[in-house]
């Protein structure tokens, strides 16, 4: 008993190194954040922070208002997960509860179509937004995502084992239109498995790099993460101080999100990945 | 489902705004993609037709390669680690006698770097890892771990092994995550009747938690595969975009995106996009058809 004592004391040390190895980072990030650059330079590593977070700030925001891109990002990430979710329950409800004919066949069709890495049509893709004439909008950010299959694909599992067909049929007698049936009872049922889904919507808009890379040329347009790439090119990258800040200014405000969503998010993940 | 579901056509009506979208902005792009590698688009003008040109210049390309290889090199980094990491917390954490406590935080804490966008992690270290002012230099330093600072991200294996293992760091602990998922989908009679029965940790172990988190570790390998075969944000904010040093991060994305992005030829990126593609399948198949091996063999 004693032995094991020792051994789970050791486990224990071991496991908040790696702890420890999760958030220096993020630890550093912050406290050079607040050091100018002549400290940094000069007095290398250091855990205590400095006094210079005000001035860094001000250097950093003659460049880029990091906060428009904040804005941006958040834009579009909620009407992304707004639509997609919307959308993707409609989806999933029209194959769930109708028998029509070439529904199996599309279904697998989506399917097939969701293993496809997405970089695939990325220069089609391109090219089609040119000849639309949405390069530097949000259309080509916003719209697309109104067709993911593997939400319909997990939102169509969930209501096969969720919804009953008795409940439509009570409804239909009493003469309700098939929408209002959608909006009444299928998305009521769904939504736990909807906010499931939005979270990782919300996160895969919010990181999305390489799509608004291409699309978007207009500074002002910048998403965070095309905003701090443009950033390690520019100027600010001279001064360490305001280049930690602006790092910290993407990163912190997630940090906080998380404090409050993790538990639901961690469910979430444990979820999805029972069900596969 | 007892009985056959009448025939409703009020289906089409639910996925056709999903159809119209789907078909607009992916399978269109993608048979567009493929119509432009037969061809010498520049993005601008009538593309031209050059028949199998691009493709023939693909599988003799030797950054195309060297992109192959060194997407390979910083995954296969990177999923040791993170499977490594992840397996071993997973098996601490399984073990019956020693009932660890506190699995909800450690989960929450390993899971952070993952939520993180990878555009502010890749700035993030690129400039810890600086040469003369970076913060993991200075501590090393300040250690005497090392006597000189390391230009860490100007060596191609000292930049390989950074960003795969900035990868590892980002995703052990959502494999974590997933492994013990899967373990407490295994009923804890097995544990306990192994116990009664006398089995070592190392047979248990061998014996009973390995064999059953099989199907979901390979799950945990297509996905990272899959993944890491399309890194491109990493690679490209960490060093100049385009794969230093020496093109030892220049991976296939980022070789298609630079060949279509900054040096417009369109055509020469769709054919690399399908070489890519094509590994994706290759690979997913070998995967496919490995299980299904074992699976026979069990049965």
């Amino acid at each position: 008993m004693k032995k094991d004592k020792v051994v789970k004391g050791i486990f224990y040390t071991l496991l908040i190194l790696l702890v420890i190895i999760s958030f220096i980072p993020f630890y550093m990030m912050i406290v050079n954040a607040t050091r100018s650059n002549g400290d940094i330079l000069q007095n290398g590593f250091t855990l205590l922070p400095g006094g210079a977070l005000m001035e860094n700030y001000d250097i950093l925001i003659q460049y880029m208002n990091l906060w428009r891109g904040f804005a941006n990002s958040l834009v579009i990430a909620v009407a992304v997960t707004l639509l997609s979710s919307y959308f993707s329950a409609l989806t999933a409800f029209g194959f769930a509860v109708y028998n029509f004919k070439g529904r199996n066949a599309l279904f697998i069709l989506m399917l097939i179509l969701m293993m496809v890495p997405g970089q695939l049509g990325l220069i089609g893709f391109y090219d089609l937004i040119q000849t639309m004439g949405f390069l530097d909008t949000y259309v080509p950010l916003i719209i697309p995502p109104i067709a993911s299959p593997f939400i319909v694909f997990f939102l169509r599992q969930y209501l096969a084992t969720t919804m009953h067909p008795s409940l439509l049929e009570a409804a239909r007698i009493d003469g309700a239109k098939e929408l209002t049936l959608f909006h009444k009872i299928g998305l009521p049922i769904l939504m736990p498995a909807v906010a499931t889904m939005a979270i990782f919507t919300f996160i895969g808009s919010w990181n999305n790099y390489i799509l608004p890379l291409v699309v978007l040329f207009s500074p002002e347009k910048y998403t965070l993460p095309v905003m701090l790439g443009a950033l390690r090119g520019s100027q600010v990258a001279q001064n360490l101080g305001a280049m930690y800040l602006g790092i910290a200014i993407s990163v912190v405000p997630i940090m906080i999100a998380f404090l409050f969503l993790s538990k639901y998010i961690i469910t979430s993940i444990s979820a999805g990945a029972v069900k596969e | 489902m007892s009985k056959m579901k009448k025939i409703d056509y009020h289906g089409y009506f639910f996925i056709i705004p999903f159809f119209l979208i789907f078909i607009t902005f992916t399978i269109y792009p993608i048979l567009l993609t493929f119509y432009y590698s037969f061809t010498s688009y520049t993005g601008m003008g009538d593309p031209e037709f050059i028949g199998l040109a691009n493709y023939a210049r693909l599988v003799t390309d030797p950054y195309f390669f060297s992109a192959f290889y060194n997407t390979m090199y910083i995954w296969g980094i990177n999923f040791g680690f993170q499977l490594g990491i992840a397996l071993l917390l997973t098996v601490l954490f399984s073990d019956i006698r020693l009932k660890m406590k506190g699995l909800g935080f450690f989960r929450a804490a390993f899971y952070l770097p993952n939520l993180i966008t990878i555009a502010s992690v890749a700035l993030l270290f690129g400039i810890l890892l600086g040469w003369h002012h970076g913060t993991i230099n200075h501590l090393l330093l300040d250690l005497g771990i090392i006597s000189q600072p390391i230009n860490w991200l100007n060596d191609p294996t000292t930049a390989r092994w950074s960003v795969g293992l900035i990868g590892a760091w980002m995703w052990f602990g959502h494999t974590f995550i997933i492994l013990m998922a899967g373990v407490s989908g295994i009923s804890k009679d097995y544990f306990e009747a192994a116990l009664i029965d006398g089995a070592s940790r190392w047979q248990i172990l061998s014996n009973v938690t390995l064999p059953l988190l099989k199907p979901i570790m390979l799950y945990v390998l297509i996905t990272s595969l899959i993944g890491g075969l399309q890194i491109f944000d990493l690679p490209m904010l960490i060093t100049d975009g385009m794969g230093a040093p020496e093109g030892s991060l220049n991976t296939m994305v980022l070789y298609l995106y630079n060949q279509a992005f900054k040096f417009n030829n369109y055509g020469y990126a769709a054919a690399v996009a399908y070489g890519l593609f094509l590994i994706t399948v290759l690979f997913s198949l070998i995967m496919f058809k490995s299980m299904y091996r074992k699976n026979v063999k069990e049965g």
